[in-house]
């Protein structure tokens, strides 16, 4: 059974119309690339699913059950995580505090609950060992690399047990090396079986990492194939329009 | 790879000595330190008991107020009202007491009446979205004026049955001789340190200051943490009215004018960022003595009074170019 599906989704802004009746299916631990030009309805599409817009048409269904949100907590109580283009970190705070805000673990009796730094330490120490990430839960983020800063907000997506993470260009404000380490994260996530929705500008970066390749234009869809028969030149001339459709 | 990694991260990496020198706080600890050591051995009447008494109580109404002040500047605000509200408050308690009401009935519409101000500020900067210098510069101007329409500008020092007890309350000294307005500052400086460290709420206002957008995407409740700001920040004001006042024995209705601009200060020498997502409940407290202590050695000294702004805005550059070297440091 497709983990996520999308059927008919369109949305617009009074006149404007950013997504124009895109169907889309993702299994579990498939790796999808979506790619499209400035405009082209790609962070629109992944603010329906993340639950920031609602859609104006069509339907949404995780796991086979209808899901229509009202805010981005709601998405994320269905295991719908986002890994936002610029990071959404506190510079002043730790590693750990950024991984729990919002989500802080807390200790004691009733309502004189504290901060349960330990426990936060810990989980978060386990979470970037996981990832595989030297990344250290006490350091501050105002002194991490950008790959650091990446696994950072990934780890995030760990505290619960997500379905689908949705990442919003992950790659593009890094260093080649930390590109690595982030698109090897990605992987590992796919290989636990979660479903990934990569947002990129970053030919290279889709054909290392997807499965398969979904391109819009304009607000539709207009290419949905496995990355093994398509190739940048293609894909290139599809988010442009030199090459109309493609399935 | 795996056990390197976890070695790695297991490994202490807090130096406290560093973690130490690099804090704000401690640098100008160590010139309070430094000052009344000096002070202690240069002039007959610093250290004495009367003079350590009188600092150490003077110091608290800032004090209070900059702990306070401190909660604001961490999630990036600034609120000028407090010199108008402390004004407000005190007048409140005395107007309702001059009427023959009990000291607890005035305490409480003392307290409400802080309440309703930093609500009404905390409304229109977290909910309409103004911003905070502007709401709080109105409130400045509003507030003082309510209390010159409360005592018809007049000054109040009749306190009704409950007199001795308000005048206790602010000017004596329950517990080894130690003035009861310290006392109150160092629970009520204990509480705020504990609820930045260890509440969800204390982390909030730094991830508020830290990064606003991304407390609000992490699923942060930004508004009623910026309104509960601004209400403890007027509850702090208004405590120190309820201090001074019982100290004072009289209100009129200059008290706490431009005294927002000595807290701020006083925040500010103590490590607070007004950038927002830095403070410490010490910071505000170091902060606020070192002002007392230039403003006390001076006269000690037999330097000019009129010197003591100058003092004091030297320090603000000097403690605050600590930082600015600090984050140079790293930008290299």
């Amino acid at each position: 059974m497709a983990m996520l599906e999308l059927e008919n989704v369109s949305k617009h802004f009074g006149a404007i119309q950013a997504v124009n009746d895109v169907s889309l299916s993702l299994d579990p631990g498939e790796v999808v690339g979506l790619m499209g030009d400035n405009g082209a309805g790609k962070s629109t599409l992944v603010k329906i699913i993340a639950g920031d817009f609602r859609a104006s048409h069509g339907t949404m269904r995780l796991e086979g059950r209808e899901l229509v949100l009202h805010r981005p907590v709601e998405a994320r109580q269905h295991g719908i995580e986002i890994v936002h283009q610029d990071l959404a970190l506190c510079d002043n705070l730790t590693a750990a505090a950024n991984v729990f805000l919002g989500r802080e673990m807390q200790a004691g009796p009733g309502p004189f609950k504290i901060l349960d730094y330990a426990s936060m330490y810990r989980r978060a120490g386990e979470i970037f060992t996981e990832l595989k990430s030297e990344t250290r839960p006490r350091d501050l983020v105002r002194q991490m690399s950008g790959g650091q800063r990446q696994a950072v907000a990934i780890a995030r997506t760990r505290l619960s047990d997500a379905k689908l993470i949705l990442m919003d260009e992950p790659t593009a404000a890094i260093s080649v090396r930390q590109v690595a380490e982030v698109l090897s994260l990605i992987k590992r996530l796919s290989d636990s079986g979660i479903a990934i929705v990569l947002i990129s500008h970053r030919m290279p970066d889709v054909f290392a990492v997807c499965d398969r390749i979904v391109v819009l234009r304009r607000g539709r869809k207009v290419a949905d194939k496995p990355i093994a028969k398509s190739s940048p030149e293609e894909v290139t001339g599809l988010i442009t329009g030199a090459i109309d459709k493609a399935f | 790879m795996a056990s390197e990694l976890g070695i790695s991260i297991q490994q202490q990496e807090h130096n406290w000595l560093s973690w130490l020198v690099s804090r704000q706080a401690f640098w100008v600890f160590l010139a309070l330190v430094v000052a009344c050591i000096f002070l202690s051995f240069a002039t007959n009447s610093f250290a004495t008991p009367n003079n350590l008494f009188n600092i150490t109580r003077n110091f608290t109404f800032v004090a209070v107020i900059a702990l306070g002040m401190t909660i604001v500047i961490i999630t990036g605000g600034i609120d000028l009202s407090v010199g108008s509200v402390l004004c407000l408050c005190s007048m409140i308690l005395a107007e309702v007491m001059h009427n023959g009401y009990s000291i607890e009935v005035g305490i409480a519409a003392a307290i409400g009446t802080a309440l309703i101000v930093g609500a009404v500020n905390g409304v229109l900067i977290a909910y309409v979205g103004m911003p905070p210098f502007v709401v709080t510069l109105a409130m400045l101007s509003f507030g003082r004026s309510l209390a010159m329409v409360a005592s018809n500008n007049t000054v109040v020092y009749q306190f009704g049955p409950d007199h001795n007890k308000l005048l206790f309350l602010g000017g004596g000294a329950f517990l080894f001789g130690i003035s009861n307005p310290v006392i109150y500052t160092i629970v009520l400086a204990l509480i705020t340190g504990f609820t930045l460290r260890w509440t969800r709420f204390g982390r909030y206002v730094f991830a508020i200051g830290g990064n606003e957008k991304a407390a609000i995407l992490t699923g942060v409740p930004v508004r009623r943490v910026k309104l509960a700001v601004y209400m403890v920040s007027s509850l702090s004001a208004g405590i120190a009215g309820i201090i001074e006042t019982g100290w004072l024995g009289a209100v009129t209705t200059n008290l706490g004018a431009g005294m927002e601009l000595q807290v701020i200060a006083a925040t500010v020498i103590g490590g607070a960022n007004l950038a927002g997502g830095a403070g410490t409940a010490f910071g505000a407290l170091i902060g606020s003595a070192l002002i007392e202590v230039i403003r006390n050695s001076l006269g000690l000294l037999g330097i000019n009074a009129f010197w003591q702004g100058a003092f004091v805005g030297a320090f603000i550059i000097v403690a605050v170019s600590f930082d600015y070297i600090r984050n140079l440091r790293q930008a290299e």
